[in-house]
């Protein structure tokens, strides 16, 4: 039973208020929205509005020429907590949102309102903005996805990466024809300047690790097939899904942590197999030759341009352009963790979220959904450990696992309050601590369950003084059936 | 052919200072190489040696972009503050007095010694965790190393590479002497590899015919060593060996003779396109000062000329990066034919070797013999022998005895640690001066402890191995030896640093032991309640039957055999039947 509080701040500015305001202007209004994910899980979500007037410096803001230059402006007037937005509302015949447009969400924790005709218009604009600023019923749903049944799942729901407190990141390039292509990247510089930023930004998400590799003679599962009219190799979207499992093994294992990996690959096809392209369902290329395997990674494919002229020295050195890989990945980065920006209505205008990759109101999108799937996953963790100490009676919990085990119901219950208060951050510092402290007692050594004799086997060993003690016993039985059988019969003979 | 030789050798130069100009653009080298030496009993020795070298100082964190180094490896050394590692994984056993003295010897089973780094606090967790994570990428039980079979030795091992300051206490040295050593081990060892195996000399390296040897060893080894030499920053090296021995006399049926294809059923086709160097070396040194009795086929571009452990040795060299090898043939299959058979009377034994036994009888006490055997004419020389020996097998320091032609020789340096049950082995480490053309006996007596029965192994009556002693000696050479730079010579010889001329650097490994201990016999608890029960049963079944049957009298009924019986007899006495 979640409780999800969102403080948010509606700023009028002047001559945008609305005449059917139900009462002056300042004050508090709580809407509540329930999301229902399963019959016994609900997640009732609090919206904590407070409408105000624009103060003078914001009006002053508000009159740049532009949103953007506006959204700029009105970041220094903010003190934008995580899991807070502030949505000023324009007047509906403000030239400060282009045409057709009626809601802009900013790089940061704010967004501009049109303030449409009458309250009612601007209630709903508010509705779907802060839905898409905050989480929506799906979302909340996929986090929570142990507990929903999977025909209701949407596939892209399953694509999403698992709450985790690391991810690392890996960059591998696969050279397979290392005789004819000498393939370098510059993997640091391009990490430096277009991931680490994105990095810096989920930071507050989890730890995160990046490393690459270049792998040789590295080839993927399947033979590409020969298209002749375009005399280039294809590969078709059914065959992908066998692609990865012969270059998984060469991956690597993460042995020295347990955090999962995320795998971008970046394959430059043999000399024999290129140009390769990789087609979609309907049979055209797909134009960034490169698809995404869900909570795995991606992989892009690189072709190598022939050489102009035939005799040219082999091997060929290739230099790989890091700019249109990176935007690759980076693109299947926010897939992956489930940030897309597809299903908006067209009166929304989305800032680009720059060089970070990520606007603020996203990373709480994150922060929201991954702070609900944390708790989930400490309730799964301690009853399906409850569920193991149900079954072994004699099972012994030492006082450290004890102590995790309070020290996380604790901290889940602490999260869950934060999120009622709307203190999203440290909601999810608990949740956090929540994780670790029921992994680390649901995971002891002490509490494997092979440890433990399972009391069948214990009658097994029985069984010598069993069976020989159970023959008599048996033997009179059926003589006593014997006998009451005889003396049902013998009156009846008497008759 | 002298003519042609000499004109390779003119291209080779030539071709030098463009690879040189390469690698200095890139900053991670691999050298690939193998090494065929006949070995004076008629088998064959096959030495592959991979190594990368990364001008990059894994240590100091951030490096995480990897090339050829691998990945997996890189990681463990930088998230565990590791110095030095070596790790050898070896199914069978050197024989040194039929062998002669090896390239690299590992004792059978898994090895391990690792140096860490001063910062490391807790090296004993460290340590735990690395053989974890590397019993892991190897598929190799190194996951049983724990405090009850691991040491710190004070003299033995020295680290290989650049160290400043040998603090003891960052060492930790263990060896699994029961692991067993199969292609699951290979494999992950194969994919360090950058080419995999497929292209250089690895494709050789196929499981059947690897395992189908007497001898098969396979190590890790990574060192940190001087970039140059001012030796003012610091490289990696990772140096994958794998040595196999093939008994060529009996699956060449009788013939001494071999070929590349017959041993390892391929041929080489190419280098490794990544390795900047990729050779064959073939060992046709002159057993005598007769003429030459075995020939090569094809005749080798090169011949190199090297004191290999006090020895001149000569070598034919193939080297796969010339393109004028494979110009006449498609494939490199190295031949070697006897001229006439060898008399294989005359071993030629080496300088050092040793041996060692359990002797004693019953399943109290017994004792530890090792003889070390110097065959030098004239030298004597000193040797540092570790000893690690399992807790189970107390030993009893006060039976030592070290006994050089009938008489006592005390050891200079003697460090002993006695184990603790259940918590450490038995660590003792002598440095024992050896006189020349000597046998020293040592011998240590024990007492075999009675272990609880939740602590014995499988198949307990196999017995207990216990590991390979150590012998870590300065030979003194028979040969004077220049100074050669390491980064040019072959890689067979720079493992080990070369102190001066007069003397070479070995390390030895004895037999492994096999003690038994008395075994209770495991079945016994089921038996007795087996027999208990079915007593319990059977008293019970009684006891029941009488307090639950009812008894009746029986009419004496007629036809009843006793009856006529007895009528019989009354008929004969004349008395009325009944």
């Amino acid at each position: 039973q979640f409780q999800l509080a969102v403080p948010i701040a509606v700023v009028f500015s002047p001559g945008s208020v609305p005449g059917d305001l139900p009462r002056p202007l300042p004050f508090r209004d709580v809407q509540e929205m329930e999301i229902s994910v399963h019959l016994r899980t609900s997640v009732t979500s609090h919206y904590e509005m407070v409408y105000r007037k624009a103060t003078v410096q914001e009006e002053a803001a508000l009159d740049a020429a532009t949103a953007r230059e506006a959204d700029t402006a009105l970041r220094l007037l903010q003190d934008a907590l995580l899991g807070s937005l502030t949505v000023y509302v324009v007047p509906e015949t403000s030239s400060l949102l282009p045409q057709g447009i009626n809601i802009y969400v900013g790089k940061h924790r704010s967004a501009l309102v049109r303030a449409g005709r009458g309250l009612a218009t601007l209630r709903s604009r508010l509705q779907q903005l802060t839905q898409v600023m905050s989480f929506t019923p799906s979302s909340i749903s996929t986090a929570l996805s142990d507990r929903v049944p999977n025909s209701q799942l949407s596939p892209d729901s399953r694509r999403h990466l698992k709450s985790s407190l690391g991810y690392e990141i890996t960059f591998s390039l696969l050279n397979p024809d290392p005789k004819s292509h000498a393939v370098d990247w510059d993997i640091e510089d391009a990490v430096n300047r277009y991931v680490q930023p994105v990095l810096d930004k989920l930071s507050l998400l989890a730890n995160f690790s990046v490393d690459s590799q270049i792998l040789y003679y590295a080839v993927l599962g399947v033979t590409p097939r020969f298209d002749k009219e375009s005399s280039s190799f294809l590969l078709s979207a059914h065959s992908l899904p066998h692609v990865i499992n012969p270059v998984e093994a060469r991956l690597g294992s993460s042995a020295a942590s347990l955090y999962p990996v995320l795998n971008f690959l970046l394959y430059v096809p043999e000399r024999s197999h290129s140009p390769l392209y990789i087609q979609d369902k309907d049979g055209a290329p797909v134009s960034t030759n490169a698809f995404h395997s869900p909570r795995w990674g991606g992989i892009m494919v690189y072709n190598v341009e022939a050489p102009a002229s035939p005799e040219a020295s082999l091997p060929l050195h290739v230099d790989v352009d890091m700019v249109r890989v990176m935007e690759v990945f980076l693109a299947q980065l926010r897939l992956l963790f489930g940030l897309s920006r597809e299903e908006l209505s067209s009166e929304f205008l989305l800032e680009s979220p720059g060089n970070e990759g990520l606007a603020d109101w996203e990373l709480d999108c994150l922060l929201w959904a991954h702070t609900v799937e944390n708790i989930a996953t400490v309730s799964t963790t301690l009853t399906s450990l409850a569920q193991l100490l149900d079954k072994i009676g004699n099972i012994v919990i030492k006082d450290d696992v004890a102590s995790e085990v309070y020290r996380a119901v604790a901290s889940a219950q602490s999260a869950m309050a934060k999120l009622a208060a709307g203190h999203l951050h440290s909601a999810f510092q608990a949740s956090k601590e929540a994780v670790t402290s029921s992994e680390r007692a649901f995971f002891d050594p002490s509490l494997l369950h092979l440890l433990y004799f399972p009391d069948d086997q214990k009658f097994a060993i029985y069984i010598p003084l069993f069976l020989p003690m159970a023959v008599p016993i048996l033997l009179s039985l059926a003589k006593i059936v014997r006998e009451a059988r005889q003396r049902k019969k013998e009156p009846t003979k008497m008759d | 052919g002298g003519m042609l030789a000499a004109g390779l050798l003119l291209l080779l130069l030539a071709a030098g200072p463009g690879w040189a100009g390469a690698e200095q653009a890139r900053r991670d080298v691999l050298r690939e190489e193998l090494l065929l030496s006949p070995l004076p009993a008629g088998d064959l020795a096959a030495t592959f040696q991979f190594r990368t070298r990364w001008d990059a100082d894994l240590q100091q964190g951030e490096v995480s972009h990897y090339r050829l180094f691998p990945k997996a490896l890189g990681r463990l050394v930088a998230a565990l503050g590791v110095r030095e590692l070596h790790l050898a994984l070896t199914q069978g056993f050197w024989r040194t007095r039929v062998w002669g003295q090896p390239p690299l010897q590992a004792p059978a089973g898994a090895e391990l010694w690792v140096w860490f780094q001063p910062t490391v606090t807790d090296v004993d967790k460290a340590w735990k965790e690395l053989s974890n994570i590397l019993s892991g990428i190897f598929c190799a039980s190194l996951n049983f190393i724990d405090s009850t079979n691991t040491v710190t030795p004070t003299a033995s091992f020295k680290p290989l590479g650049i160290a400043n300051g040998t603090d003891h206490s960052l060492l930790r040295y263990a060896v699994l002497p029961r692991e067993v050593v199969c292609t699951e081990n290979l494999t992950p060892w194969k994919k360090l590899l950058p080419c995999g195996s497929k292209a250089g000399l690895a494709v050789l390296l196929k499981a059947e015919r690897l395992f189908h040897s007497s001898y098969h060893s396979q190590a890790v080894h990574i060192r940190p060593i001087c970039r140059d030499a001012s030796c003012l920053a610091v490289s990696w090296e990772l140096r994958q060996t794998l040595t196999v021995v093939f008994d060529s006399f009996s699956s060449g049926q009788g013939k001494k003779d071999w070929s590349l294809f017959r041993m390892f059923s391929r041929t080489l086709t190419d280098a490794c396109p990544l390795a900047s160097q990729s050779k064959v070396y073939v060992d046709i040194s002159p057993k005598s000062k007769e003429e030459e009795l075995l020939e090569v086929t094809p005749t080798p571009a090169s011949v190199h000329e090297a004191i290999v452990q006090g020895d001149k040795r000569t070598y034919a060299v193939y080297d796969l990066l010339s393109p004028s090898l494979f110009n006449t043939s498609r494939s490199l299959n190295v031949q070697l034919k006897w001229k006439r058979p060898q008399d294989s009377s005359e071993l030629p034994t080496p300088i050092l070797h040793a041996q060692r036994y359990v002797s004693g009888y019953g399943l109290q006490t017994g004792e530890i013999s090792t003889l070390i055997y110097n065959t030098h004419p004239y030298r004597a020389f000193p040797v540092i022998l570790l000893e690690t020996v399992p807790w189970y097998l107390r030993l009893y320091v006060h039976t030592l005895t070290i006994i050089t032609k009938g008489k006592e020789n005390k050891p200079s340096y003697i460090h002993y640690q006695p184990a603790q049950d259940r918590k450490r082995p038995h660590l003792l480490e002598m440095l024992i001066q050896l006189p020349a053309n000597s046998v020293t006996k040592i011998t240590i007596q024990f007492e075999r402890a009675l272990l609880k029965w939740t602590e014995y192994p499988p198949d307990p009556n196999h017995g207990f191995y216990v590991s390979s002693s150590v012998l870590s000696a300065l030979v003194p050479s028979i040969t004077a030896m220049k100074h050669v730079d390491m980064e040019q010579s072959p890689l067979f010889t720079s493992l080990f640093p070369s102190s001066d001329g007069s003397s070479y650097f070995v390390r030895l490994y004895t037999e492994p032991l096999l003690v038994n201990l008395p075994t209770p016999d495991f079945s016994m608890p089921y038996n007795v309640i087996c027999l208990t029960c079915t007593v319990v049963a059977v008293c019970y079944g009684s006891f029941y039957n009488l307090l639950t049957r009812t008894f009746h009298v029986e009419e004496p009924s007629r036809g009843r055999l006793a009856k006529r019986l007895a009528n019989i007899i009354r008929k004969f006495r004349g008395v009325p039947p009944l």
